[in-house]
């Protein structure tokens, strides 16, 4: 007999929780659900648009009565539960109708703090919280003038604006001077208070509400100063608490909210509760992101993969009114040990307020312009050392990389419904913003297992991201403080790799064993990561999973549109004979190649051959000398080179056998993502060597090194290393970098998000300062070298691999 | 007469391998004159066989990662169950179904698709 699950509450946290559980386990339970409110579930954030009319009800509900039937979910609706038997472990509702449990989430969301003035229970005087109040708010527009919102918080501003959208004049009265006081500084304040006041709102501040008067039905409102404002709606929205009446009846140890654990249990751990009626390590939320963090947490547990643990959550304020761009995160206050980074134009309407302690950012406040919001947040979720961005943090992220393929379209209000948003698949805004609605989508995720928007590059990540905050109001961000590796485990990847060496795990399997992976044998996001950290873990004695590899890295050549493949030989720094052309040219003739290519990276391609030649080719071509050039893998691609000084009239070191000494020794190795270098003669860099992931110049008194350049998507120019003056020292700190890299770098990460995410300091740190450590790095690469520098396409053209190469059978 | 030729070959089992030819969490080819059929294994040994023919853009779903009883296209990352041909949702699309069964250790196909996918 399936076990039976009670929730009480049919809102946004509680719901949430039931979708992801039936993802993980449609089967595990019976489910009931009782809600108090008339509705299925429905997106209440989505209430403020509703009532400024830039939204229907229909538009809002994110569940219907069907979601529930198709479930086999038992809906209670309009059932308000009254008490929780924790003995006989049943639910009683207010009509009488019960449910027995083996567990019960309790959701019960927030109650409207009303303050208890005379005349609060006048009708007409309401709280902002469900659809009955909104629809109470739209009648008395339609039969009032004047209405009085108490509270200049975002709740009050939301409501205010909606108001005043339906023609009514609005006064806010609010008890402090300045506005949103939990989520701005005094200057962004006062501009929002402008730019609302220019729209018609009406403020009183500080001040305070006396009494409500008026007989039968609210008239207006007395402040203690004496003043009486006409009002024929009163909106009270001065504050939330958590709903924890019922649980705290039955005997649940509540504070200001229900206290559960990591697991979303409470003392008694049948019970679990999620949302705002929660508190947890002491905090208590009231916007939707963290709360769907612990959804998340909580199904986990409830489908007994009880790895999952909640840990808190930061979150990020903006405020839904159509036009005002404000967005506020952390201490934005600053204070105490903080240092604040100011960036004001007042003619242009902008300000940016960065809060850094410690070099971290801990807090930001923006208005006007809040494109960066995401970037600051991210920034600040993942405490990353900003020493290095100083200099250009304030002008956002856009300032230091350059974006290709979108034109210079930044701002998504903006665009039309026919703008290409991502480029790689063709989603254009309109189709985005479709899917959202229509789809009733949340997360980054969702998004792109829809559209596939940003699923490609990820270049569009950000504006995609604003969408969803466009669209949906509110703030979405999603991504918790601890990304996991892939949807088959909790764990990051810094902690996947931490265990493979601190446990010595030395197999995929091993690895998914002892972490407890969810799935039984991955998926197409873990198993190539997993077998790139082991291959670095344990050279020489990883066994390579041929089958945990991208089919380009199992096959050792990149497969094409039509199912071909190209081959891409090695050419030394860029340079070759004309020996090796005409081996080139006689193999292509040979086998019919129909296009031969220079490519981007200074050496010939030969594409459109078929996989079962690929074997006979590559004979051929190691017989000429080639070895594999790795077009295809995460591994080290080309080093460009320029002809420097044994040519060039400017030419100041020999760049050339510079580059080719650097291929010939990192040439094999396996990296996080693609690496390539190049080497200039001269500052005139000739060979783009300051857009590549390691880049040299050549100089009068030895050589600059340069790091973390990237000439794709996001263009960005590396940070300058050091100087050396000997080839031997480029090549001592060119293997130091790439195995720190290799080490420390997530899987597919290139080495310009990783140089940001870790810092130039840290890089310099081990690379630079500590001649110990630098010698230790590049012994271990040079080591690993031992192993990887054997040419694939011999071993494969001597029969390796053979059973990739020929069909099973030929039929026919 | 071809015709015939056709249906009498396509109605047979044909005995492809053994299952070890076929790499665990991998695949193989099969060539017929209709086109390629791809012939899965998985890590806990089954075997299954599709048109080696993405229903998105054509990708050779034999060159994908095998996982569970799904496998990635090497293409643009659809992942399609191996046990119906559908693509996994929110993705739609079927690749066509070949019967194929293990006895004693020996692969058989049959080159007649299982009915309802529109991929043949
Ligand atoms: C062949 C080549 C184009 C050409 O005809 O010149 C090429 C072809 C491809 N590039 Fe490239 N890139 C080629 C030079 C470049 C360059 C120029 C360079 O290396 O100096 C760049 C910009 C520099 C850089 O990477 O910083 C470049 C930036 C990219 C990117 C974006 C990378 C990024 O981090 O932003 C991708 C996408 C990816 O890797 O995810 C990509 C991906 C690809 C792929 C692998 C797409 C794919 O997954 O199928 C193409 C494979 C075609 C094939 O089968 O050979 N290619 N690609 C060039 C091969 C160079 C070589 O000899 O190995
Ligand atoms: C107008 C408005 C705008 C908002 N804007 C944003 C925003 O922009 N961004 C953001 O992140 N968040 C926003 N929020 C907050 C967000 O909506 C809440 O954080 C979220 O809905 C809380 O989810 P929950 O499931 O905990 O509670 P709710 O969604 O309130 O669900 C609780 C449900 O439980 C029911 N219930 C209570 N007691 C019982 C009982 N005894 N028996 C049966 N049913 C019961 C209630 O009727 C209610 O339906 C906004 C809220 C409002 C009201
Ligand atoms: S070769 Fe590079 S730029 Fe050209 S289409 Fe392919 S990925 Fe895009
Ligand atoms: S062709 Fe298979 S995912 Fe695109």
């Amino acid at each position: 007999m399936r076990e039976k699950l009670v929730m009480i509450g049919n809102g946004m946290a509680g719901v949430r929780t039931l979708e992801e559980l039936l993802e993980l386990a449609p089967d595990l339970y019976d489910i009931t659900v009782f809600g108090a409110e008339p509705h299925g579930n429905y997106n209440r954030i989505l209430l403020s648009p509703v009532l400024a009319g830039d939204k229907t009800l229909d538009d809002i509900m994110l569940n219907d009565e069907q979601w529930y039937a198709d479930h086999g979910i038992t809906l209670h609706k309009g059932k308000k539960v009254v008490r929780i038997d924790r003995a006989r472990r049943r639910v009683v509702a207010e009509d009488g109708t019960t449910a027995d449990y083996d567990r019960l989430i309790i959701a019960t969301g927030s109650n409207p703090f009303i303050i208890p003035v005379p005349g609060h229970d006048l009708p007409g005087v309401i709280a902002f919280r469900d659809i009955r109040d909104v629809e109470t708010m739209l009648a008395a527009a339609r039969e009032h003038r004047h209405a009085v919102v108490i509270g200049g918080g975002l709740l009050g501003l939301e409501a205010a604006n909606g108001l005043m959208q339906r023609g009514m004049d609005v006064t806010v009265v609010h008890i402090m001077d300045t506005l949103m006081e939990r989520q701005l500084d005094g200057v962004a304040a006062g501009m929002l208070r402008k730019s609302l006041e220019e729209r018609g709102l009406k403020f009183l501040m500080p001040a305070e509400t006396e009494a409500i008067l008026g007989s039968g039905r609210v008239e207006k409102v007395r402040l203690k100063d004496g003043t009486e404002i006409p009002a024929g709606l009163v909106v009270m929205a001065v504050g939330i608490r958590p709903n924890v009446e019922l649980a705290r009846a039955a005997g649940i140890h509540c504070e200001r909210g229900i206290v559960v654990n990591d697991t979303l249990q409470t003392f008694d751990p049948r019970i679990y509760a999620v949302g705002e009626c929660v508190q947890h390590r002491g905090v208590t939320y009231g916007l939707v992101a963290p709360l769907f963090e612990q959804a998340r947490v909580c199904a986990n547990h409830l489908a007994r993969m009880g790895i999952g643990r909640y840990e808190g959550s930061l979150t990020s304020t903006k405020l839904k009114v159509t036009g005002i761009d404000l967005f506020s995160a952390g201490e934005f206050q600053g204070g105490e040990g903080t240092e604040e980074m100011i960036f004001q134009d007042p003619g242009a309407g902008l300000y940016k307020k960065l809060v850094v302690r410690d070099n971290r950012i801990v807090g930001a406040v923006m208005y006007g312009d809040t494109l960066d919001g995401t970037w600051y947040f991210e920034l600040m979720r993942d405490g990353t050392d900003i020493s290095d961005l100083r200099p250009t943090l304030l002008f956002g992220q856009a300032h230091h990389l350059g974006d290709s393929g979108h034109g210079e379209v930044q701002r998504v209000a903006a665009m039309s419904d026919t703008t290409e948003i991502c480029g790689c698949n063709g989603v254009c805004k309109g189709d985005i913003v479709k899917a959202i609605v229509d789809k009733k989508l949340f997360t980054l995720e969702d998004v792109r297992a829809h559209t596939k928007a940003s699923s490609s590059c990820g270049s569009c990540t950000g504006l995609v991201e604003a969408l969803l905050a466009h669209t949906l109001g509110g703030d979405y961000s999603q991504a918790p403080h601890k990304k996991p590796l892939c949807g088959c485990t909790e764990f990051t990847h810094d902690e996947v790799r931490a265990a493979i060496t601190g446990n010595g795990l030395k197999s995929v399997r091993a690895v998914m064993d002892f972490l407890e992976w969810k799935t039984p044998d991955g998926c197409s996001k873990c198993r190539p990561a997993l077998n790139f950290y082991l291959v670095v873990a344990w050279p020489g004695e990883y066994e390579d999973d041929y089958q945990s590899r991208f089919i380009n890295e199992r096959a050792h050549a990149n497969i094409q549109k039509d199912g071909t493949y190209s081959v891409v030989p090695r050419m030394w720094g860029g340079e070759t004979t004309p020996a090796e052309l005409r081996a080139i040219a006689e193999i292509a003739e040979k086998y019919d190649v129909p296009t031969v290519k220079v490519t981007g990276g200074q050496r010939i391609d030969l594409l459109g051959v078929p996989k079962e030649t690929l074997p006979a080719i590559w004979g051929d071509l190691a017989a000429a000398g080639f070895v594999s050039g790795h077009a295809y893998g995460k591994a080290v691609r080309t080093v460009k080179t320029c002809v420097g000084s044994e040519w060039c009239r400017f030419g100041t070191q020999d760049s050339t056998q510079m580059g080719i000494d650097i291929e010939k020794m990192t040439w094999g190795s396996w990296m996080p993502h693609k690496v390539k270098m190049a080497v200039s003669g001269c500052p005139r860099n000739c060979a783009e060597a300051t857009i590549k992931d390691f880049g040299v110049v050549a100089v009068e008194s030895g050589w600059e090194l340069h790091v973390g350049g990237n000439g794709g998507i996001k263009v960005r120019v590396t940070d300058f290393l050091c100087h050396v003056k000997t080839p031997e020292e480029v090549l001592e700190h060119c293997a130091a970098f790439l195995q720190l890299y290799r080490e420390e770098a997530h899987y597919l990460e290139r080495t310009a998000p990783w140089v940001e995410r870790v810092g130039l300091s840290h890089i310099k740190a081990q690379v630079v300062d500590d001649a110990q450590r630098r010698r230790e790095l590049a012994e271990r690469f040079w080591h690993s070298q031992k192993f990887a520098q054997v040419d694939p396409w011999a071993e494969r053209a001597r029969g390796a691999a053979r059973h990739e190469f020929t069909p099973l059978k030929q039929v026919g | 007469m071809q015709a015939t030729n056709k249906a009498a070959v396509r109605q047979d089992w044909i005995e492809i391998g053994a299952v070890d030819d076929i790499p665990r969490l991998g695949a193989r080819v099969v060539k017929t004159p209709e086109g390629d059929i791809a012939v899965f294994r998985t890590a806990d040994d089954r075997v299954f066989a599709l048109r080696d023919r993405c229903p998105h853009k054509g990708g050779p779903l034999s060159q994908g990662i095998v996982h569970g009883h799904r496998v990635a296209c090497p293409l643009h990352d659809w992942k399609i169950a191996l046990d119906t041909g559908e693509a996994v949702a929110p993705d739609e699309g079927c690749a066509a179904r070949f019967p194929v069964r293990v006895e004693d250790g020996r692969v058989w196909l049959s080159l007649m698709p299982d009915e309802g996918c529109p991929n043949a």
